[in-house]
């Protein structure tokens, strides 16, 4: 009897500690869609806006406000499909979505962003595109490492899969834009689908 | 018998043990928080973390913000100390049954 009330003590001092520490709620599904608007983006971008034969996009040039236009669009319909998901999947496990964890989660994973975007347009205005694959990767996922101490599950290892793409992808210039592809769209597809399964299967 | 002697008797009780647990992972947490959390009412609430705060196991800061007063809890280095003790006392038991 008495082992059966402590058995209860231990798991309601485990829950409280999760809830109200960690984000439970974000969803596989927002991940596989971020994945496929990333590659839809990145298909539009190589058919219609990279130069087939002079491989260069320059800074002034109408193509690279459209590639940006894509790459907001891209990044703002992630953000708002892992939004209205993640909320969905919060109200249902009973969770509030937006309160002191949330909050913290957030602001934790957009320092490193910001300072990462922020950089890399200050670089871009000075003609250092080279390197922007790279910089992108390597900032977002320092930003979900970052952000993982409030969250639970495998966040950091995405993380730390897309700074070590991001460095690699450093190492080979002149291949950022197959490294973004698999940093934005494939492996947010794989973990998705990790995340989504496991979701199914509870 | 000395496992029975760590288990601490303040921390017996649900809504004490729910207050510190919450404590130990979160540097500060204001008084709507723990109560959202908790799901109690007003006067439960304040009554447990005063027996906490007297036991010097949290500390209790009072502030404004504007007009509306706001209470922040912290753990003490004592009171996280007594809880992981007591935690380590509650693993043992369940552990030797």
């Amino acid at each position: 009897m008495e082992s059966k009330k402590y058995l209860d003590d231990i798991s309601q001092i485990k829950d409280l500690m999760n809830r109200s520490s960690r984000f439970i709620s974000l969803s596989g599904l927002s991940g596989i869609l971020a994945g496929i608007y990333a590659i839809t983006g990145a298909i539009v971008t190589y058919i219609f806006l990279i130069p087939k034969n002079e491989g260069y996009v320059t800074l002034h040039s109408w193509n690279f406000k459209i590639i940006v236009g894509i790459l907001v669009a891209v990044a703002v319909l992630s953000l708002v499909t892992a939004y209205l998901l993640s909320s969905k999947k919060a109200k249902k496990n009973n969770e509030k979505v937006w309160d002191e964890t949330t909050k913290r989660l957030l602001i934790s994973f957009l320092v490193p962003l910001v300072t990462g975007g922020i950089y890399i347009l200050i670089k871009l205005n000075s003609q250092h595109y080279g390197l922007t694959g790279s910089l992108m990767l390597i900032f977002y996922g320092l930003a979900l490492v970052n952000a993982s101490k409030y969250t639970i599950g495998n966040v950091k290892y995405l993380g730390y899969a897309e700074i070590i793409l991001g460095l690699i992808c450093a190492a080979l210039p002149g291949y950022g834009f197959w490294f973004w592809v698999i940093g934005f769209g494939v492996l947010h597809i794989i973990y998705g689908s990790l995340i989504y399964f496991k979701e199914e299967k509870a | 018998m000395g496992l029975i002697d760590n288990i601490n008797k303040l921390f017996d009780h649900r809504i004490r043990l729910g207050i510190m647990s919450i404590l130990m992972v979160n540097e500060e947490v204001d008084f709507n928080r723990l109560k959202e959390l908790l799901d109690v009412t007003d006067g439960n609430l304040a009554s447990h973390t005063k027996t906490l705060e007297k036991a010097e196991y949290i500390k209790i800061e009072k502030s404004f913000i504007g007009k509306k007063p706001n209470t922040r809890y912290s753990a003490t280095a004592l009171g996280k100390v007594s809880f992981k003790k007591h935690i380590e006392a509650l693993e043992h038991i369940i552990k030797n049954q």
